[in-house]
């Protein structure tokens, strides 16, 4: 068996092989893969013995459900209304020029991953963004360059945490 | 900075809860019909905007034959502008749980679940942590009640009752036709209550000291308190709980930065309120005999003369495209469609006119669209369109 089918199986394992349990597996493997894989939805088919079309229908509904290779880290800036009144333009700005990508895009080193995302629930510390599950609030273009460092040095330093 | 005494400030959802096992084994004693009777008279009414009477949903649930039943709490809090939910999970947990538990009592439910949106994924561990530890007192006084978390991944439609138990059955996240309504067939076609967090938070207030101490805040049609959250063009952006029934001029005066050229009530699905008609609306639920009531899930966005309105209406079509499920014509091509339309006038491509196209368009979604999502985008394009006309055209 292939990782992909090892992690796929060992959710169902964990969640149980009920269609209800479809999006936590979903869930899981974005966690560890960081997007989902043609094989590893077949996978998750086989296991809950449902059609690939459906988990494949669930899969592409979510907007946190990632369906190419995402980089170790995603950042999500916030773009409705209050975080684009307060300065997001400016501090994704400050993201691209720093990162040289573009929203959308990967690092060429696999380490970081740009998006753009709706209301995170945080409009009275506008702007804010989301690094994988961690949020920053209060953004500027300094401090958010000050946070991409971070990002940037423990990536260096091999940590192992992915979230 | 002025001292308003027309607002009148609250402090319930964050009183400390430490008196959270009192309450649930005090609760948990009284016969259900008591305890819907309580709830009913306190004229609790859904706080996650759309205001249907809480108690009154219990009953209906309590009253259906079912060996299974649920009870959800719905912590898919996307509504742009909102963010009290989020506060309420952090601070007062067992509040939350409390209420849920006593729900299950009331009808019949021995399963609970808070389905909590991807975003607030950081909010898990703790929550967890303050689930087992009420888990663990249920079972000292023999309750059988057990709640888990159910994880959304990023689908504002979720939030809207039947698409969240789509999701939680593992299926896209389409609205469902109603009638059978969530207390006669919800998750898994089961009788299944579900309310939104601050709703539940504020069942556990009446819980506490009675529906009297609740119904005696607000103003008629309108009892108790609420969460706001306010954000946009404020000094003081934040969560704070008011009586409901304040007038928006008082609210305005107390929190806008002297220049409150408009304020957006209930989120991008609610009204824009202009300056001139701050003095005639209130905010409440329907029923109000003079001026406007606006019912909202607690968003008060304010915006200030610096800002095109033109920005804040393409801000908010392009979150509504974006989160259209995708099921019916109405709101899937009619958010395309009014998105496009606007930048088309706004360029000179299209001619003044053509609003006056797109504002029948938005009132077919009102009439047309398979649920709420849909159905309250006229809300907000009406209400910008109409009184910012110029805006939208030069």
């Amino acid at each position: 068996m292939n990782t992909s089918a090892t992690l796929v199986k060992n959710l169902a394992d964990q969640y149980g092989r009920s269609r209800n349990n479809l999006l936590p597996i979903l869930q899981g493997v974005v966690e560890q893969e960081k997007y989902l894989s043609e094989s590893s939805m077949i996978e998750i088919a086989r296991e809950l013995d449902i059609p690939a079309s459906e988990v494949y229908g669930t899969a592409t509904f979510y907007s946190f459900l990632e369906h190419k290779k995402m980089g170790r880290y995603i950042i999500r800036i916030c773009k409705t209304i209050t975080c684009s009144m307060k300065g997001k333009n400016q501090v994704l700005l400050a993201i691209q020029d720093m990162l040289k990508i573009d929203v959308g895009e990967t690092t060429p080193d696999g380490t970081f991953s740009l998006l753009q995302t709706n209301c995170l629930g945080f409009c009275h510390k506008a702007p804010t963004m989301l690094i994988n599950n961690d949020v920053y609030t209060d953004l500027t273009p300094e401090k958010v360059r000050g946070i991409l460092s971070q990002y940037l040095t423990k990536n260096k330093e091999g940590g192992q945490d992915g979230n | 900075m002025e001292t308003n005494y027309q607002l009148k400030r609250a402090d319930f959802i964050f009183k400390n809860e430490n008196d959270w096992k009192e309450v649930l084994k005090k609760n948990i004693n009284r016969p259900p019909h008591e305890l819907i009777n309580e709830l009913i008279s306190s004229e609790l009414k859904g706080r996650g905007g759309a205001g249907f009477p809480t108690g009154l949903k219990w009953k209906l649930s309590a009253e259906v034959k079912s060996d299974i039943k649920y009870v959800i709490c719905n912590a898919d809090e996307g509504e742009p502008g909102t963010f009290k939910d989020r506060e309420i999970l952090s601070l007062v947990p067992f509040k939350v749980l409390t209420a849920m538990a006593i729900c299950g009592h009331v009808v019949g439910a021995k399963e609970g679940y808070i389905y909590l949106r991807g975003e607030y994924f950081f909010l898990k561990p703790e929550l967890n942590k303050a689930i087992s530890e009420f888990e663990h007192y249920c079972k000292e006084i023999n309750l059988d009640f057990t709640i888990r978390i159910f994880m959304g991944s990023g689908a504002y439609i979720c939030g809207e009752e039947t698409a969240l138990f789509e999701s939680m059955e593992g299926k896209r996240g389409e609205p469902r036709n109603k009638p059978p309504y969530p207390a006669i067939s919800g998750y898994m076609n089961k009788p299944t209550v579900i309310n939104n967090v601050e709703t539940l938070a504020h069942a556990y207030t009446i819980f506490t000291y009675g529906a009297k101490r609740f119904y005696d805040l607000g103003v008629q049609y309108s009892r108790g308190t609420k969460l706001f959250s306010v954000s946009g063009d404020t000094p003081k952006p934040g969560i704070y709980e008011l009586e409901l029934g304040m007038s928006l001029t008082d609210f305005v005066n107390d929190f806008g930065d002297g220049d409150t050229k408009a304020v957006q009530v209930g989120g991008a699905s609610g009204f824009l309120v202009p300056r001139k008609r701050f003095a005639e609306t209130t905010i409440g639920y329907e029923g109000k005999l003079i001026g406007i009531s606006l019912p909202t899930g607690g968003s008060m966005m304010l915006f200030n003369s610096s800002r095109s309105m033109f920005n804040v209406l393409d801000n908010y079509l392009e979150f509504f495209r974006e989160e259209s499920c995708g099921q019916c014509t109405p709101c899937r091509v009619g958010c395309q469609q009014l998105l496009k339309g606007i930048k088309a006038v706004k360029t000179g491509e299209k001619n003044a006119q053509h609003l006056d196209k797109l504002l029948r368009l938005a009132e077919t979604m009102q009439f047309t669209a398979k649920c709420g999502l849909g159905q309250s985008v006229a809300n907000s394009f009406s209400s910008i369109v109409e009184n910012f006309r110029e805006e939208m055209i030069y």
